[in-house]
């Protein structure tokens, strides 16, 4: 859970080994509608959002571990903050009203703008 | 089970007195019952695991209750250390205080504020803090609140009696993985007094779900 140290500059982490999102980044929701159990609800899907936390911890897919596919799927999860008002235009309440969703990294794509 | 049910002829002594109709098990199973059996059985006969490792699992379920979440935030109204310790890793803050996480889900403590008023949901299924609270309610699980909690949140309050005014920010946390949530809600005005064990007491599960904050009504003296 514990945010990702500084490095020491003479280490080379890992391809994937480190976020790719940092807090404060704009991020879209991928689209893909794959058969299965999948844990990114479609309400969401194609929102965009601002990454608020990344979960440090590098935790299994939980999508491939599913079909029993566990090997090589770890990556890290984010806590993603959506307005209400982007997910639903006929939201009732407060403009400042926000959804949060933890969204595994293969979901999220750079968005240069929200 | 059931022809024992329905021969049972009360003729023996009941150990309380109040009437109740026999206790049977009419019902045919339906297709979710009849499959958990069918799963249940064949992972036993497997030897994947044991009927005592089930037992054993219902009783780490049982040992659960919102009782253990309610003393987590009355420490953390009393100690700032340990507050700002849970809110930095809900986990190990709860781990800390003897509660296990033996389904290794990660917990993230959502802090209510004069400002911010956190609700937790799982819209695709029942995700809840249950090393924390122990089991969630029927109506966290049904249809209508998953769906109207992303929705219609502020709405949804109001029907549990809770009137959340326009200028503060609802948060709904939408539980999906690994990470499940519990809200840490505000400490009722006029609880200086109370003993960390009396705190503990006036937190229900609902207000750490977030559907109702914690009131304190002094009892007239």
């Amino acid at each position: 859970m514990e945010a990702t140290p500084q490095l020491i500059d003479s280490v080379v982490p890992a391809l994937g080994e480190l976020p790719v999102f940092s807090v404060g980044d704009a991020v879209n929701i991928l689209t893909r509608s794959p058969i299965g159990h999948y844990r990114m609800p479609t309400y969401l899907r194609g929102k965009s959002g601002t990454i608020e936390k990344v979960i440090g911890t590098k935790a299994v897919d939980n999508e491939e571990e599913g079909y029993g596919r566990n090997a090589g799927s770890k990556g890290h999860y984010y806590r993603v903050a959506i307005p209400m008002t982007q997910i639903w235009p006929d939201y009732i309440g407060s403009p400042n009203d926000g959804l949060r969703i933890e969204i595994f990294e293969n979901w999220l794509e750079r968005a240069s703008h929200v | 089970m059931s022809d024992h049910d329905s021969s049972h002829d009360h003729d023996h002594d009941h150990d309380h007195d109040h009437p109740h109709a026999p206790i049977t098990a009419d019902e045919k199973p339906g297709y979710y019952d009849v499959m958990e059996t069918a799963v249940r059985e064949l992972l036993v006969e497997r030897k994947l695991f044991g009927p005592d490792e089930i037992r054993r699992q219902i009783e780490v379920l049982d040992s659960r209750t919102p009782a253990l979440g309610a003393k987590v935030v009355a420490r953390a109204w009393t100690d700032p250390d340990f507050k700002s310790r849970l809110l930095a890793n809900g986990r190990s803050g709860c781990e800390e205080m003897g509660i296990t996480f033996y389904d290794d889900t990660q917990l993230i403590v959502l802090e209510n504020t004069p400002d911010v008023h956190n609700l937790i949901v799982c819209t695709l299924c029942s995700c809840y803090p249950r090393p924390v609270l122990g089991l969630p309610p029927d109506w966290y699980k049904l249809k209508p609140y998953r769906a109207r909690a992303v929705y219609e949140p502020r709405a949804v309050l109001e029907e549990f009696g809770t009137h959340i005014p326009d200028d503060v920010e609802i948060r709904v946390s939408d539980s999906t993985a690994v990470i499940r949530y519990l809200v840490l809600p505000m400490r009722p005005e006029g609880t200086e007094a109370l003993s960390e064990q009396q705190l503990a007491d006036l937190v229900t599960r609902d207000a750490m779900i977030g559907v109702i904050p914690v009131s304190y009504l002094k009892e007239a003296a």
